[in-house]
């Protein structure tokens, strides 16, 4: 039968739930947390579904032993995720840097609350962003997803450990509070609009194998911890054999691969959504709850002939530079409203290097931007 | 007939890059013989480590082995445990890296009773990053960072381990390998966490800094120090206070922490049935 | 039901009004095909102190998440009439129980008295059908969703054996809106 003719099922579920349900449909195995707010009912749910499914579920000591505790797990060949808010993310930098580093696949979720340090716990915030692209020490590739309305939050969270097992690098996905904890009409995908990717295992005899290969391209096959194939793994720089090297050159091409597995992919790793931009002149580029106040801002400006428009990133690392430098070029304007003190601002004022005027919206405190407080700006553009 | 060590070594990894005269040496030699002995396949072991001098261990065992961050092997090490109870799981660490900077790991991992081997060479100072003192210099030693020395009271890392609910809690040192070897493999056989501190020698950072640079002078010293576990419980407090109390400390037998989450799985898988 | 209808249900901590939100937006969804959303107050923060659920409903997809212009609003406590008393339509339904409400904006919004917690003592004798109460009087006061839809939701969600109770309590709180709005 035709999917025309099903009904999807639709669910009415929290955003963190939303992203629990979807990790065990993405074939997360794995999930080692520590309770923090606003992030808990991920490890609520999963304490309670992994082991129906012969899955784990570890609350751990602390954040970052909830982090290594994931990794670990990867490396025997389970999908792997773990869920945090603001504090939670800042102490797991350094064994996110390792992840990167080992090529180890594994799903962060952040649960953005107000900062810096306790900050507002019950309140939303953007303010990780740059956290998550530059919050470990060492350059290392950083995927990060910010879903907007809990539909997609599902299917991206799926697209989350996809792209974890595809590149073998940690992936973030980014929500922030009023996200998490809202309850929405989730329109599930049919069974077969579902992608799941699984990491490549090698296809060489153990005798031959090398946990950082790159004879079949930049992301080496890998091989599961008790398969049969023993090899080392270190934080440590190291060689095709994953020994630890300090030979210079070799240094330089390992850490330029790492970061090839993004850059070299952007075609499949960015995702944005683009409204009423043909004509567009006043654009918006928002993410996560202020993108969803910016599309009734927008629909109202085009109701009062105001030709506003929105570019919406789905993908915010790594980031649609080709579309927004080519958008630049041909609007009036551009508006940056972000629950923070202007960090996509950052992003965007370097893209757009003076081809047009940006305007910023920053709010902090915990209470989201209003419709009301961007069309306010598009109309005194 | 000896054991062969190449059998559990990457060969082509050595010579290895401790100071000579290093006590890791007669440790890994005393972990290889009772793997050897307990006829462990190599495929089935993951052995982690962190940071240190330490953590270069795994690099030259033939195994599924794993550099962490410092202070972390533990937390890995649960995680590759929980997702395959049935492998062995093996942590090396040092004073430092388990007690100080992973010291809430060692702690939480005694009191889940996972079922995994730690191994702390204890040997009273960071020796990689230079000779800092750790938790377990004693009181009035030197370091780098105590050049007056130390005023910190130092972690009896057994009694520690004990009280944090590990149920195998041995203690050796690399002055009698044999007796080492008999306590790391009663740890490895046992089921639960089990704990067998080292006492083991930095010629190169402690003894220099200490007028014991020699490492046979060093490893003397450590070995007279030493008191066996019964021949210490007929000794007063006073008598014992410098030595060390080696020998198996304590053994109990807890349900395993891999176990009780297989519980947790079978009352959740019947959920979905009923 | 026009376009698009917002609701807020407004209390104190342990009056149990939160789940009437879920059982509101999940009838919307399940039972009339219709979009909805609904955000609580964190409620492990304000043990006791007054809490909301804001609900969406809509005909199509919801953007904004939050309440902009409030259609109906029920008040349990002055406390939550003093915090959440905002967002409000000019000409919002709003139902309050005079026993613990005393002050309220009368000029901008259409005033409905019920005592909900006397009439659950009463009727009900146990006060976990507060949230059951109130729904039937929402409903009966906005017709905002078919009473079917809204039923079968409370079904769902209504633990075992508390089925015909909550049934009750809801047309306890339908009813009485009805005898209001003749009044």
């Amino acid at each position: 039968m035709p999917n025309s003719t099903l009904k999807r099922r639709v669910k009415f579920w929290t955003g963190n739930e939303t992203i629990a349900e979807a990790a065990l449909v993405a074939g997360c195995r794995f999930f080692a947390g520590y309770p923090i707010t606003p992030s808990s009912e991920i490890a609520h749910v999963l304490s309670q579904r992994l082991p129906m499914v012969g899955g784990k579920f570890l609350q751990m000591e602390d954040e970052i032993a909830a982090m290594g505790a994931i990794i670990g797990a990867s490396l025997t060949g389970d999908k792997v995720m773990t869920a945090t808010s603001g504090p939670g993310f800042s102490l797991k930098q350094e064994n996110i840097g390792f992840a990167a580093m080992i090529e180890a696949p594994c799903v962060v979720v952040n649960v953005m609350r107000g900062g810096p340090s306790t900050g507002l716990p019950t309140a939303l915030g953007q303010s990780d962003i740059m956290q998550a692209r530059w919050g470990t020490h060492g350059d290392r590739p950083v995927i990060a997803l910010v879903p907007a309305y809990l539909d997609e939050v599902y299917t991206e969270t799926i697209r989350a450990f996809n792209l974890a097992e595809k590149y073998r690098t940690p992936v973030f996905i980014l929500i922030d509070e009023v996200i998490g904890h809202l309850s929405e009409r989730v329109d599930l995908p049919f069974d077969d609009e579902i992608e799941i990717i699984n990491r490549t295992r090698p296809s060489v005899p153990p005798e031959d194998f090398k946990p950082f290969d790159t004879t079949w391209g930049d992301v080496p096959p890998m091989a599961d911890y008790f398969s049969g194939y023993r090899f080392h793994m270190t934080g440590l720089n190291h060689d095709s054999g994953g020994f630890p090297t300090t030979d210079p050159a070799l240094c330089q091409s390992e850490n330029e691969r790492l970061m090839r597995k993004v850059d070299a992919n952007l075609y499949d790793i960015i995702r944005f959504e683009q409204t009423s931009i043909d004509d567009v002149e006043i654009l918006v580029i928002a993410f996560g709850s202020s993108a969803r106040a910016a599309a009734v801002a927008i629909a109202d400006a085009r109701s009062k002939g105001i030709k506003a428009g929105m570019f919406r990133p789905l993908t915010l690392w790594p980031f649609p530079e080709k579309e927004v430098r080519e958008l630049a070029g041909r609007v009036k304007g551009i508006i940056v409203p972000e629950a923070n003190l202007g960090q996509l601002f950052y992003e965007i004022d370097r893209l757009v290097a003076g081809k047009c005027p940006i305007k910023r919206i920053n709010k902090v405190g915990g209470v989201p931007i209003y419709p009301g407080e961007i069309l306010a700006q598009i109309e005194v553009f | 007939m000896p054991l062969k060590y190449e059998k559990y070594l990457r060969v082509n990894k050595v010579p290895n890059m401790w100071c000579p005269g290093c006590g890791i040496g007669i440790i890994l030699k005393a972990m290889l013989r009772s793997i050897e002995t307990l006829e462990w396949d190599k495929n089935e072991i993951a052995m982690i480590s962190g940071i240190g001098c330490t953590s270069r261990t795994p690099g030259y065992v033939d195994a599924n082995t794993l550099h962490t961050t410092h202070g972390r092997a533990l937390t890995f090490a649960t995680g590759i445990k929980m997702a395959r109870p049935d492998k062995h799981v093996v942590v090396i660490s040092g004073d430092g890296d388990s007690s100080a900077i992973g010291g809430n790991h060692l702690i939480h991992s005694c009191r889940r009773n996972i079922d995994m081997t730690l191994i702390i060479v204890n040997n009273n100072i960071y020796g990689m990053t230079g000779g800092q003192f750790s938790p377990t210099t004693p009181i009035g030693s030197r370091a780098a960072t105590a050049p007056w020395g130390s005023i910190d009271p130092p972690f009896d890392l057994g009694m520690l381990c004990k009280a944090a609910g590990a149920t195998y809690v041995a203690r050796g040192h690399v002055g009698a390998a044999a007796p080492l070897e008999r306590l790391i493999r009663g740890g490895m056989k046992h089921k639960g966490f089990s704990v067998i501190e080292v006492m083991s020698n930095c010629h190169t950072q402690f003894g220099r800094r200490n007028r014991l640079s020699d490492p046979v002078q060093l490893i003397d010293h450590i070995a007279a120090k030493t008191i066996n576990v019964r021949e210490a419980a007929k000794l007063s407090p006073e008598e014992l206070k410098e030595k060390i109390i080696v020998g198996l400390l304590h053994e109990e037998q807890r349900e395993e922490y891999c176990d009780a989450y297989a519980r947790v799985i079978a009352k959740a898988s019947a959920s979905i049935i009923n | 039901m026009t376009g698009h209808f917002e609701a807020r249900f407004a209390a104190v901590g342990g009056q149990g009004i939160l789940l009437a939100g879920d059982i509101l937006a999940e009838a919307a969804i399940n039972f009339e095909n219709l979009y909805a959303l609904d955000s609580p107050t964190y409620t492990a923060q304000v043990r006791g102190g007054p809490t909301k659920v804001d609900v969406i409903i809509d005909k199509s997809r919801i953007l904004f998440p939050r309440t902009t212009a409030i259609d109906f609003m029920l008040c349990l406590a002055q406390r939550s009439w003093d915090k959440f008393g905002y967002d409000l339509k000019p000409g919002c339904i709003l139902l309050i129980d005079p026993f613990l409400v005393q002050q309220v904006d009368e000029v901008n919004n259409k005033v409905y008295r019920m005592p909900i917690i006397e009439i659950t003592k009463n009727e009900m004798k146990k006060m976990v059908y507060t949230s059951a109460v109130a729904l039937g009087a929402m409903i009966g006061l906005t017709e905002a969703l078919n009473v079917d839809s809204v039923l079968k939701a409370l079904m769902k969600k209504a633990p075992k054996g508390t089925e015909e109770q909550n049934q009750k309590a809801f047309s306890v709180g339908y009813d009485a809106a009805k005898v209001l709005l003749k009044s």
